[in-house]
């Protein structure tokens, strides 16, 4: 293989690599955001003082922390299939397709572990300031709404930021029920050219790059809410 | 299998997280520089690539080392590429842990050993590793959670590991959620000893040390 020819199928299979590009970048982003969705009601019950209000988040982040995002994809695409109920209900058409079952693992992989930042970030708002709302005649979903919430989001943003990168690299198993994100379009890339080293770098550095402008733009995020522990740098 | 393979692992991502901690605190511009390559270039790419990688992608340069050999087709098996991935993931993470708990070590006592003469070599044996653990435990006990459910990636290369048997059992039995959620629970129950395993390790290390209670 000498490099003009390397260079062609390059060339042959940018589109199809930009394409599973687009795929892998909207598969983490609406699973993040709707995660964080999810994981807003899980990480205020986690932080409950009432046992029987952080048992069922407690046990739903202890499952999907616990175990491998593979599996659970596997459990949701194929071992849904296994009870008469899931495939005659009106969720049939949605859990059929990779897509739909990739993204709700997914989702609900991610907004576990956004739920414990959450709950991180919850406890390390100071107390003091959640005692001086209150003695300022706030109710208690004022002071969660007005100065816990927004100091939580402050302190817990970089970690989320972490998070936003760990799942891009997680969705690198989605191309095993067959959708065609960077690793499935280089996978079929790999099957037609029998050419693997070439092809697995060039996904490495796809990845590589949409790390550093995700990480770029949180340090922009960061700045513009003024977080603290980014600002000491 | 699974927990063969993450020990094997765990082996290898030590040595090189030391050696990596080592090379980024160095004095040495270039070693430094490699150091930093090393933890940005693998950290930024995905683990599963990296398991493809030292699986599929080595077969042509595993070929060439074994003509030199008389053995052409020499590859490498699953279990060897797996612990090379994996090893390689934990490694990178595990050289900032390190980094973080070799800083944490004053540095003058470092220059008390080279007070009483002791060589570099002993110094980071007898002072700075036995005083590593103990900052270091907590962090590399995460990491070998995480690189306890990164080893489900090996089934990918069909190493018979937990997620590869479940797998099999779940194409021959058209039984898929009974076989796969029981994998879960056994991860699950690994996860479980694992961390009472990583609290004893703690207890014991922090021996003699209080705990900032707040």
């Amino acid at each position: 293989m000498t490099w003009a020819e390397r260079w062609e199928l390059l060339v042959r299979f940018a589109p199809q690599l930009w394409d599973g590009t687009l795929v892998t970048l909207q598969l983490v982003g609406i699973a993040v955001l709707l995660g964080l969705v999810i994981a807003i009601p899980l990480g205020l019950a986690r932080a409950s003082k009432h046992w029987y209000i952080q048992a069922l988040p407690y046990s739903y982040i202890f499952f999907f922390r616990g175990t491998p995002l593979l599996l659970q994809l596997f459990l949701v695409y194929y071992g849904l299939s296994q009870f008469e109920v899931v495939r005659d209900s009106f969720l049939w058409p949605f859990l059929r397709e990779p897509y739909w079952c990739a993204l709700l693992t997914m989702t609900m992989h991610t907004a576990a572990y956004i739920a414990e930042i959450l709950r991180g970030a919850i406890q390390s708002v100071p107390p003091g300031e959640v005692e001086a709302a209150r003695a300022l005649g706030m109710s208690r979903s004022q002071a969660l709404r007005y100065i816990i919430l927004p100091r939580a989001i402050r302190i817990g943003l970089p970690a989320y930021g972490n998070e936003v990168i760990l799942m891009l690299k997680a969705s690198a198993v989605v191309y095993t029920v067959t959708l065609m994100d960077v690793m499935g379009v280089v996978r079929t890339i790999n099957s037609r050219t029998y050419q693997y080293e070439q092809f697995f770098i060039i996904a490495g550095l796809i990845y590589l790059v949409v790390t550093i402008v995700f990480t770029q733009l949180f340090r922009l995020v960061e700045r513009w809410l003024k977080v603290e522990a980014s600002r000491r740098r | 299998m699974t927990i063969r393979l993450s020990l094997a692992a765990v082996a290898l991502g030590l040595l090189l997280g030391l050696a990596g901690a080592s090379a980024k605190i160095s004095a040495n511009p270039l070693l430094r520089g490699l150091g930093g390559f090393y933890t940005s270039v693998v950290r930024g790419v995905p683990e599963t690539l990296w398991v493809l990688m030292a699986y599929f992608g080595t077969v042509s340069m595993m070929n060439w080392i074994g003509s030199h050999f008389g053995n052409p087709y020499l590859t490498l098996n699953p279990f060897l590429a797996g612990t090379l991935a994996l090893g390689l993931c934990f490694g990178a993470y595990a050289t900032e842990v390190f980094r973080g708990a070799l800083l944490a070590v004053p540095p003058g006592q470092k220059e008390a050993g080279l007070a009483l003469g002791m060589s570099n070599v002993r110094i980071f044996w007898r002072i700075t590793l036995p005083q590593l653990w103990r900052v270091a435990l907590p962090g590399l006990g995460n990491l070998y959670l995480i690189l306890l459910k990164d080893t489900a990636l090996v089934s990918l290369i069909t190493l018979d590991e937990l997620m590869r048997k479940a797998q099999v059992a779940a194409n021959a039995t058209k039984e898929p959620f009974t076989f796969y959620f029981t994998a879960a629970l056994i991860y699950l129950a690994l996860t479980v000893v694992i961390m009472a395993a990583l609290h004893w390790f703690e207890r014991r290390a922090n021996r003699g040390f209080t705990r900032t209670e707040l």
